[in-house]
C-alpha cells in the first residue's frame, strides 16, 4: 500500500512511454525491502513522499518547492542546489531535498563500477534517485538532508576521486563528445581539451563570480554530437582546413551496393538502390559536388562542414588532414524564451597542448562580459546588446569574411573614425563642387 | 594594485548592514561595486569572506548571490541555523 494516493501520476504510467513514475514507484519499493540491508541516513519513505508532493502539486497547479537555499560544501560556491518542501510536516521526507550535481567523467566515459560506487553512496546518503545524466552533462544527485553534504562530498572526491560540478553563477561542467577515444569523425582530442580546461578554470567552476551561467561544450565534428553550437557559451567545434580526403573506389562500391550507406543504419527496410545523385550530391547545401567520368569530385572550398555527405558514405569520405576547431560564442537554449545559435568567432585554431590561443580567447571574452555584463545576462545578449564588434575588439580578433553570413545580411562590423582615412569631416564646400544638392 | 583585505570587509560588511532592513542578498557584481574594484579582483575578497563565513552563498541553483551570515529569512526559514 502506497503511503500517499497518486491518481494523477498514476495516470502517466498508461502511456506507450517508459514512465519515471514506474521508476519511482519502483525505488520507493525497494527501499521499503531494503535488501542490502543499508542504514539509510536519510529517510526512508523520501521516494513515497517524493510521488505525495508531486500529486500535491499537480493537483494544486502550482510547485510546493522553495526557491533555491543557502546549502553548499566548504570551499565551493556550486555543485549544490538547496531545495526545500514547503510542506514539510505532510511529507517529512522531502522536508530536504538538495540537489548535488557531480562532475561526469570526459565523454561520459566510465566504467560500471564506478556508477555502482556512486550509487552505492547515493542509496546510503541520499534517496537513491538520480538523473543521468542533466543537460549540462553532469551526474545528477536528486535529494538529500544538509546534513549528508560534506560526507557525500567527502566520499566522492576521497574515494572515488570524483569532483562535484557547476552550478549557479559559474562555469558548468564542461561537457564533451567522446571525441578521438572511439569516433573517427573528431577532429580534436575533446577529452584533452575538456579535461585541460576544466582543471584550469577550477575557480571559475567553483566559486561564482559571473554574471550569470557560463556553458563551455567540445564536440570533436561538426555533427555536433553534444549541440554546443545550441547551447554553450562557447562552443569548440573541431574542422578541418584542407580537402576531404575521397577514396573512389569506395564510392563505386556504394555506387554498386556493395557498402551500404550511413554504415546501414536504414538497413532495417528495404529503400530500394542507393542514388548517390539523389541521396548525397543533390542534398549537398552548398552544390560543392558532382560526378566526373565515374569519380566524385568535391569543391572544397564551397564545403560548409555539414557533414552529410561523409556520414553517408564514412568507408568512402574522410575528415581532412589539417585539422583542428572553430570556437563559436553566445549560444543558450533557455526554458522559456530566448534560444539562440552560437555565431562564429574563431574560424580555426589548432588544439594543441597547451592551448593558449584558445585561453586567451576564453579569458578576455570573461574579462569583457565579467565588467560589462549585467546580472543575469548570459554573453550571447551581451553581444547583442554592445554588438558583435565590440567582441571582437575586446579579443583582438580582427573581422573576417567568415564572420558575415553573407554580404549585406549581416552588416555588424563598421569603419570607424579613426581607421578612416582624413576621418569622417569633409569640406563640404570642396564636395559640393563636384556633387549638386 | 591589490585590495586590502581587511579595509575591504569593512567596506562590504558595513554597505551590507545598513542595507540589510530592505535586502539581504547581492549579486556580485554588487560586491564588486562596493570595492570599486574589477571583478577578478573582487573576487579574490569575497571568496575570502565567503571561507571566514562572513558572507554566505544563496544559490538558485541558476543564480548565485551573496547576503551577510545569517541575515535574512533563509537560515530560519530552512531550520539551518
Amino acid at each position: 500500500m502506497a503511503k500517499h494516493e497518486t491518481p494523477m501520476l498514476d495516470q502517466l504510467e498508461s502511456g506507450p512511454w517508459p514512465s519515471f513514475v514506474s521508476d519511482l514507484k519502483q525505488e520507493a519499493a525497494n527501499r521499503a525491502a531494503n535488501p542490502n540491508n543499508l542504514e539509510y541516513q536519510i529517510p526512508v519513505d523520501v521516494v513515497e513522499d517524493i510521488l505525495g508532493v508531486l500529486e500535491l502539486s499537480f493537483k494544486h497547479g502550482r510547485t510546493h518547492w522553495k526557491h533555491g537555499g543557502i546549502v553548499g560544501v566548504f570551499g565551493y560556491g556550486g555543485g549544490v542546489i538547496g531545495r526545500y518542501c514547503d510542506q514539510p510536516e505532510m511529507f517529512p521526507g522531502v522536508a530536504h531535498f538538495h540537489t548535488m550535481r557531480v562532475n561526469q567523467p570526459g565523454a561520459k566515459f566510465y566504467k560500471t563500477d564506478f556508477l555502482r560506487n556512486l550509487c552505492d553512496l547515493w542509496d546510503l546518503r541520499g534517496s537513491g534517485i538520480t538523473n543521468m545524466h542533466g543537460s549540462t552533462g553532469d551526474i545528477i544527485f536528486l535529494g538529500t538532508r544538509t546534513e549528508q553534504l560534506e560526507e557525500i562530498f567527502y566520499d566522492l572526491t576521497h574515494k572515488y576521486n570524483q569532483d562535484l560540478g557547476g552550478s549557479g553563477s559559474n562555469l558548468r561542467t564542461p561537457a564533451d563528445c567522446i571525441g578521438q577515444a572511439r569516433c573517427e569523425y573528431a577532429c580534436y582530442d575533446t577529452q584533452g581539451l575538456c579535461y585541460h580546461l576544466t582543471q584550469e578554470y577550477q575557480d571559475e567552476l567553483h566559486r561564482p563570480a559571473f554574471p550569470y551561467k557560463f556553458k563551455f561544450k567540445f564536440d570533436g565534428c561538426p555533427n555536433c554530437c553534444v549541440a554546443s553550437i545550441a547551447r554553450a557559451d562557447m562552443s569548440f567545434i573541431g574542422t578541418w582546413r584542407d580537402n576531404i580526403g575521397i577514396d573512389q573506389e569506395a564510392v563505386q562500391a556504394y555506387i554498386g551496393g556493395e557498402l551500404n550507406p550511413n554504415a546501414n543504419d536504414h538497413g532495417d527496410r528495404d529503400w530500394g538502390a542507393f542514388d548517390i545523385q539523389k541521396e548525397v550530391i543533390d542534398l549537398c547545401p552548398t552544390e560543392c559536388m558532382w560526378m566526373e567520368d565515374g569519380k566524385l569530385m568535391i569543391d572544397d572550398k564551397e564545403c560548409n562542414r555539414c557533414m552529410h555527405c561523409i556520414n553517408v558514405m564514412p568507408r568512402a569520405l574522410r575528415i581532412g588532414q589539417d585539422r583542428g576547431l572553430s570556437i563559436l560564442v553566445g549560444a543558450k537554449a533557455p526554458i522559456l524564451d530566448g534560444a539562440q545559435m552560437g555565431s562564429l568567432l574563431v574560424p580555426f585554431v589548432k588544439a594543441e597542448d597547451p592551448y593558449d590561443e584558445i585561453k586567451e580567447v576564453i579569458e578576455n571574452l570573461w574579462d569583457w562580459w565579467m565588467e560589462e555584463g549585467k546580472n543575469r545576462e548570459r554573453l550571447g545578449e551581451l553581444i547583442k546588446r554592445q554588438g558583435f564588434q565590440k567582441m571582437l575588439e575586446v579579443t583582438g580578433i580582427k573581422p573576417m569574411v567568415q564572420h558575415v553570413q553573407e554580404p549585406r545580411h549581416n552588416p555588424y562590423i563598421f569603419w570607424k573614425e579613426d581607421e578612416v582615412e582624413g576621418g569622417f569631416d569633409r569640406d563640404i564646400n570642396e564636395f559640393r563642387k563636384h556633387h549638386q544638392r | 594594485m591589490a585590495l586590502d583585505y581587511e579595509e575591504s570587509k569593512t567596506k562590504i560588511v558595513e554597505k551590507l548592514t545598513k542595507k540589510a532592513k530592505t535586502k539581504s542578498k547581492f549579486y556580485f557584481s554588487d560586491l564588486a561595486k562596493i570595492l570599486e574594484a574589477k571583478p577578478r579582483e573582487a573576487k579574490k575578497v569575497v571568496n575570502k569572506l565567503v571561507e571566514e563565513q562572513v558572507l554566505e552563498l544563496w544559490s538558485s541553483g541558476s543564480t548565485s548571490m551573496y547576503g551577510l551570515k545569517g541575515i535574512g529569512k533563509q537560515a530560519s526559514a530552512e531550520q539551518e541555523d
